[in-house]
């Protein structure tokens, strides 16, 4: 089965879930899940409603701590760490419903995205002030660029209220971006999107892809998994039922019947 | 009768200032960070005790009387209340709002207690006398003397002021705002929220004890009838009729707010018979509630709302570009 995958298996994993269990009062959401990512991966996270995807997605974003299970970034467990300390090591994420900062304008948005600014801490801002200036010019001009990059720079000093639902997702795809991570876990980036940004955010997904970042994407408009992914894991029940090729793994008949029998039930 | 004017002018100023500097604290907290601390008075309080404490000649019948100079006051006031803030905030800060805001309410009344019955300390309901005043030596020259307090306390506010302008514009300020409107994002792009939630906390508390300091030296006695939830009530009116978010607009809430108390409280002491005071000394905060609401109704953002662009270093251009898709690439601002 991996030989038909050469993507995932010729190079080291990048991001590991081994055995990821996670349960609420009675009910196993995530109930022994496994995945491993390519490092330059781009993979298609599917399943019927109910399936624990974002369950899992909000484990390995660190928003919920797993029962049992490890997640390994690189060498790394991360399964334990705060969530604040995820983007640091490489690993961004988006909301299904996305969570811009309403009152902000689109570039302080973004900006809120930078790493590292020394002018987070309050001394700094006193006893080293142009460092502060320096760090803060320099995360502005990267700002503009991803602006420019999902094509808000239109936008830049409007508050973040004003955008539409496709518009938020794309800021918030530039927030997460001014961190830089080597892994993008990216939660339903089309739902909602009329079908001239779903374009724009597709082609930018896969540019980002293209630039070697690994991408991990929840989706279901089938048409975007296969057009952007050459491998998807189907998650039915909490755990893994799945993986393969899109076309491969659509046809198989308890895949369809994972989405039917939520139907039947 | 001038001279007499221009020195309860000076006077009202004064006092309206010192609310300003609460006000201030709050909207570090409140506005900047939407931590809803409704136990104002009681960090106000452990400022104002701090530093008479430190202050105060030794006195026989209570603990303390050091004796120190003012400034030490203000400094111990600060660090006093600051710390406190601090052990309330790192019990608290993890509490959603509606919940931290009966948190504070119980410190407050907790503090206010304390200051009642902690008689060996506190003085108890008789509370603290001959607390020094600054410029003693004018005292003899209301005007001269009121001006002077005036002066200092203006000074007060325009340092904080140019302080909390720096820090909200900064990334730091950035953060906070972040974490007011979503903290789970603001978590997710790194951003560890509770030791920034922590840090306002403490931050406000501290500008907080700052201002009872100045409102104890200024009046020269404290008792634990200053400290009631009135005083965090008058202070919440401030910073929301001012404009929640913006410094210039919690100073300038401070001063309309206190004017409208003063003078209501002036009207009602001019028209009710003696008998009736006490009673009708309710109408102010009635008075107080109803300009809220008018507010609230008319411009909910305050008198002064929260500016858009606060972010430091970042040169305004904001010329909106109509069309959707722009690919001219931007102007980057240069150091």
């Amino acid at each position: 089965m991996p030989a038909a995958f050469p993507s995932s298996s010729d190079t080291a994993p990048i991001l590991e879930a081994r055995g990821l269990v996670r349960a609420f009062g009675g009910l196993r959401a995530v109930d022994g899940m496994s995945l491993v990512l390519g490092r330059g991966e781009m993979v298609g996270l599917i399943g019927p409603n109910g399936a624990g995807k974002t369950t899992f997605f909000n484990l390995l974003a660190g928003s919920l701590v797993p029962d049992s299970g490890a997640i390994m970034l690189g060498n790394r467990d991360i399964a334990r760490e705060r969530p604040e300390k995820r983007i640091g090591a490489g690993l961004g994420r988006t909301f299904q419903i996305p969570k811009p900062f309403r009152e902000m304008t689109v570039l302080e948005n973004v900006l809120t995205g930078a790493q590292g600014q020394s002018g987070e801490g309050i001394l700094a801002n006193f006893l080293s002030p142009s460092r502060v200036r320096v760090e803060e010019h320099r995360a502005a001009e990267r700002a503009r660029e991803l602006l420019d990059f999902v094509r808000l720079s239109h936008l830049t000093h409007e508050p973040a209220a004003v955008l539409s639902g496709g518009q938020r997702k794309l800021l918030e795809l530039a927030r997460v971006l001014m961190a830089d991570p080597s892994v993008l876990l990216l939660d339903e980036p089309a739902a909602g999107v009329n079908p001239a940004l779903l374009e724009l955010i597709i082609d930018r997904v896969r540019l980002l892809n293209a630039q070697g970042r690994t991408v991990l994407l929840i989706e279901h408009n089938m048409d975007m998994v296969s057009r952007l992914c050459e491998r998807v894991v189907v998650m039915a029940e909490g755990s893994l039922l799945a993986e393969g090729a899109p076309a491969q793994v659509l046809a198989r008949k308890d895949v369809a019947e994972a989405y039917l029998g939520q139907v039947a039930a | 009768m001038i001279l007499d004017l221009a020195a309860y002018l000076a006077f009202f100023l004064t006092v309206a200032l010192s609310y300003a500097v609460i006000t201030l604290g709050l909207n570090v907290q409140w506005g900047q960070t939407g931590l809803f601390n409704v136990g104002v008075a009681g960090f106000v309080a452990v400022g104002a005790y701090a530093s008479a404490l430190l202050t105060t000649p030794d006195a026989p019948d209570r603990f303390g009387g050091f004796g120190l100079p003012i400034i030490v006051g203000w400094a111990g006031a600060m660090l006093a209340a600051g710390l406190v803030s601090l052990a309330v905030g790192a019990l608290t800060m993890r509490l959603r709002s509606d919940y931290l805001a009966i948190a504070t309410f119980g410190v407050a009344v907790v503090v206010q207690l304390c200051a009642l019955n902690l008689q060996t300390v506190t003085g108890g309901p008789f509370g603290i006398g001959f607390i020094p005043r600054p410029f003693t030596s004018f005292a003899g020259d209301p005007l001269l003397f009121s001006l002077a307090n005036l002066a200092l306390l203006a000074l007060v506010v325009l340092a904080l002021y140019l302080f909390l302008e720096r820090l909200l514009s900064s990334p730091w300020g950035r953060v906070l705002r972040a974490i007011r409107e979503d903290e789970a994002a603001a978590t997710a792009l790194g951003k560890p929220a509770l030791r920034f939630r922590l840090q306002a906390f403490a931050l406000g508390g501290a500008i907080m004890g700052l201002a009872g300091a100045a409102q104890a030296h200024f009046i020269g006695f404290i008792a634990p009838d200053n400290y009631l939830p009135t005083l965090t009530f008058q202070v919440w009116a401030m910073l929301i009729v001012g404009g929640s978010g913006n410094n210039r607009g919690a100073i300038l809430g401070a001063v309309v707010v206190w004017a409208l108390w003063a003078l209501s409280g002036s009207v009602i002491g001019s028209v009710f018979p003696a008998g009736w005071q006490a009673r009708a000394a309710a109408l102010q905060i009635a008075l107080i509630g109803v300009g809220l609401c008018a507010i609230l109704l008319w411009r909910p953002r305050g008198i002064l709302g929260e500016r858009r662009i606060v972010s430091r270093h970042l040169v305004t251009a904001p010329k909106a570009n109509p069309s959707l898709v722009n690919n001219t690439p931007p102007e980057i601002p240069h150091a």
